[in-house]
Order: C-alpha cells, then sequence, then structure tokens
C-alpha cells in the first residue's frame, strides 16, 4: 500500500481519457440526442398539422356530401318532372292513335255498310226482276225494261 | 484453497500486494519478490497490476464508447447506442441537477469518472483467487515462483489510482477557482470567512482543510469501501477447503456478499461521479 509514481501515471491516464471523452464520445453522442429531441418535436408538430388537416378535409367532405345530396335530390326531381311529362305525352300521343284508329275503323265500317246496301239493292233487282218475270210469265226483254228494272232498283 | 500450503496471514498478504516494478536498492531495477521488497522500493515504483487493469477497463470503455458515437444516428438507437444513451442521459441529469455554471468539461469528465471507477470496482466481483492464480501458474511457465508472483485486479482498491484520480480532479477543482475567482478571489474566500477580516488565519485554516478533505474523502471513501470488500471477499475465500459445512457456508456468503456488493460498486462510482460534480460547481461558484 505504498504511494508512489502510480499516483502519477494515474494521473495522466485520467487526464488522457477524460481528455478523448470530452472530444470523442461525448460531442457525437449530445448531438445525436438533441438532434433526435429536434426530430421529435419536428414529428409532433407535423402530427398536429395532420390532425388540424383532417378536421379541414372531413368538413370538406361532409360539405361535399350535402352539396353532392342537393344536386341528387335536383336531378331526381326534375327525372320526376320528366317522367310526367313523358307520360303525359304518351298519354295524348294514345288518345290520338286511339282517334285516328277509331275513325279508319267507322270509315271502313260505313264503306262496308254501303257496299253491303249496293249488293244488296241489286239483289233485290233481280229477286223484283225475276218475280215480275213470273207475275207477267212472259219472258220480259230485261234489255227493252233496262230503264224500268234501274227506276225501279232505285226505288228500293 | 491456499490455507493448506500457506497461512492465512500469508494469504492475505499475498492478496493485498501488488505486482510492483521498481528500482530495488540492491536489485535494481525488477519486479517485487515480496512486500518489503515493494516497499523498499519507495516512491519510484509501479504498480503494473493496478495501472494495466485501470489502462485496460478505461481502454475499453473508450472504444465502446467511441465507436458507438461514432454509429450514433438521431433515429431510433438500438442496442449499445440505447445502453450508452442511457448512461449519458443518466451522467447528463445529474450534471444539469448539481452543475450551476457553464463549462463543457464536466459533464464528459462526469462520465468517465462514473463510467471508468464503475468498470474498476465492477472487478471487484470476479473471484478473488480466480485472475491471480491463473497469472502465477501462467508466470510460474516462466520459471517465475508462483507465491512471488503478484496480480491485484481491483484497481480502486489500490490508493494511488484513488488518489491519482481525485488528486486530478482537485486540480482541476484549482484551476478553475483561480479562473473563475481569480488569484484574489480565491484567496479571499479561502481567507475572508467565516470569521470577517480579523479571524484570517483561523479561517485559513477552517477553508484549508476543507478544501484538502475534498480530494482525501473523494479517494477514501472509494478506496475504503472497496478495499472492505474485496477483504471480506478474502476473508471468505478462507474458509474454503477445510470441511463440506465451512464450504457451503462460504459459497452462501460470498453470493450474499457478492450481490450486496453489486449495490457498492454502484453507488461508490455514482458517489465519485457526484462529489466531481459538486466539487467543480463549488469552483464555478462566487461567494
Amino acid at each position: 500500500m505504498n504511494i508512489n509514481l502510480t499516483l502519477l501515471v494515474q494521473m495522466i491516464a485520467f487526464g488522457v481519457f477524460v481528455a478523448f471523452c470530452m472530444k470523442y464520445v461525448w460531442p457525437p453522442i449530445m448531438k445525436a440526442l438533441e438532434e433526435r429531441t429536434a426530430k421529435i418535436a419536428e414529428g409532433l408538430a407535423a402530427a398536429e398539422r395532420g390532425k388540424e388537416e383532417q378536421e379541414l378535409g372531413e368538413q370538406r367532405a361532409l360539405e361535399v356530401m350535402k352539396e353532392a345530396k342537393t344536386n341528387a335530390s335536383d336531378i331526381v326531381s326534375q327525372a320526376q318532372k320528366r317522367y310526367n311529362e313523358i307520360v303525359d305525352e304518351a298519354k295524348r300521343d294514345a288518345v290520338a292513335e286511339a282517334e285516328r284508329i277509331r275513325t279508319a275503323a267507322q270509315a271502313e265500317i260505313e264503306q262496308e255498310a254501303n257496299r253491303a246496301r249496293e249488293e244488296l239493292r241489286e239483289r233485290m233487282a233481280q229477286l223484283a226482276v225475276a218475280a215480275a218475270e213470273k207475275i207477267l210469265q212472259k219472258e220480259v226483254d230485261a234489255k227493252a225494261h233496262k230503264d224500268l228494272i234501274e227506276s225501279f232498283a232505285k226505288q228500293i | 484453497m491456499a490455507a493448506d500450503t500457506l497461512t492465512a496471514q500469508d494469504y492475505i498478504a499475498h492478496h493485498l500486494t501488488n505486482l510492483t516494478l521498481g528500482l530495488h536498492p540492491e536489485h535494481g531495477l525488477t519486479f517485487a519478490h515480496n512486500a518489503e521488497e515493494a516497499a523498499a522500493m519507495g516512491f519510484w515504483a509501479l504498480h503494473v497490476d493496478s495501472l494495466l487493469w485501470s489502462f485496460g477497463l478505461g481502454y475499453l470503455a473508450y472504444r465502446f464508447m467511441r465507436g458507438v458515437a461514432q454509429k450514433a444516428t438521431a433515429g431510433v438507437p438500438t442496442g449499445a447506442q440505447n445502453f450508452l444513451e442511457w448512461i449519458v442521459d443518466f451522467v447528463n441529469e445529474n450534471v444539469r441537477g448539481s452543475f450551476s455554471g457553464k463549462n463543457d468539461l464536466v459533464a464528459p469528465l462526469a462520465l468517465t469518472v462514473f463510467v471508468w471507477v464503475f468498470l474498476m470496482n465492477l472487478m471487484d466481483l470476479i473471484p478473488v483467487d480466480l485472475i491471480p492464480y491463473a497469472f502465477a501458474q501462467f508466470m510460474g511457465l516462466f520459471g517465475a515462483d508462483p507465491h512471488h508472483v503478484y496480480m491485484r485486479i481491483v484497481p480502486t482498491t489500490d490508493p494511488n489510482i484513488t488518489f491519482g484520480m481525485s488528486l486530478s480532479v482537485f486540480l482541476l477543482v484549482l484551476y478553475y477557482s483561480i479562473k473563475i475567482k481569480g488569484v484574489g478571489g480565491f484567496a479571499s474566500e479561502l481567507t475572508m470567512q467565516p470569521f470577517g477580516k480579523l479571524g484570517m488565519p483561523a479561517n485559513l485554516v477552517l477553508e484549508g482543510i476543507s478544501l484538502l478533505s475534498k480530494p482525501l474523502s473523494l479517494s477514501l471513501r472509494l478506496f475504503g469501501n472497496l478495499y472492505a470488500g474485496e477483504m471480506i471477499f478474502i476473508l471468505i475465500a478462507l474458509m474454503y477447503g477445510h470441511n463440506l459445512l465451512l464450504d457451503l457456508s462460504g459459497m452462501t456468503l460470498q453470493l450474499a456478499w457478492a450481490i450486496f456488493h453489486i449495490l457498492i460498486i454502484t453507488l461508490q462510482a455514482f458517489i465519485f461521479m457526484v462529489l466531481t460534480i459538486v466539487y467543480l460547481d463549488m469552483a464555478h461558484q462566487h461567494h
């Protein structure tokens, strides 16, 4: 347990180690720690900003949705209107068409009736002529009495 | 283990003798073969074991810290960087808490003190006979007498080492006292209080003692704790090799003391660091 040169050597070594630690160990570590502190602060600030932006975005989304809803209901009501119009138009067309068909049918019916009436008239004339023949028991010259027959037929 | 061939006194003395290299008045430059020879060498002798373990551990700590510092990133820290940052943060917090001045030296100094003293203290947990015995046998291969090969592996049980560090700290205290307060300021701090001008001699005695007690208490506290701790390990080691009961109680005691000693070595390293910071803080303060 003698105090000797060891003491001085240890003092020198101590100084050397402290100097090396001060020059080569402490600064890089502290720099890394400070940089990390700055980074974390930055990250937190960015998170805060992100949060605000998200809130803004949500608000904006709500607005857009609201607008879209209004638009959609506008479109629906317009469509409804147009639908009604189309239905009305179709109804009118249908009524017109029906009228036209009815008119055409009526005309045809009238035509048919006229034709039938004509035919009937002729048949009656023939029958009348035949009846007259029988009554006169004599052959009537159809040609000679053509005027007579026709006037008769017209009277029917 | 050694009780069969050596007396207990011899065993203890062997463990408390440093591997000393020095100028012996009769044998010249040589390793001391016993404590008497070491004492005869006087001041011009080196405790080779203390110095080598101290340098080795200091270098190890420095290499580790330097390696981590070179690769240190501001990103997510991993492994070694995490570990070192934990220590650095711990030291830095203590410096900030106790040191009010502004000095870039104090924090690295505190880190060096803490890590280095802790590592040197940690050697105390290695079984007392392991390395000295292995070293003695190893040297025996080269023709040395194993009984006269000494090896103390805990540098902080050598007062040269603890005084070396505390005197370095003391020199820093003196340097900063004079630098911050000026020669006159420092002198008046030593002579003008607490009793005022008239009590100058009494002031000088009181302040002088309080100033000198700083390096003394700093080193003796560390040395005393570790020396006592090592001594207890040596005494426990003496219990081995007699009978089973003593062996078992020796094992139990050694384990218990080692676990308790973990607290002591950490605490002493911490105290040395904190006092270093506090003394330097006092050197920076104006009264």
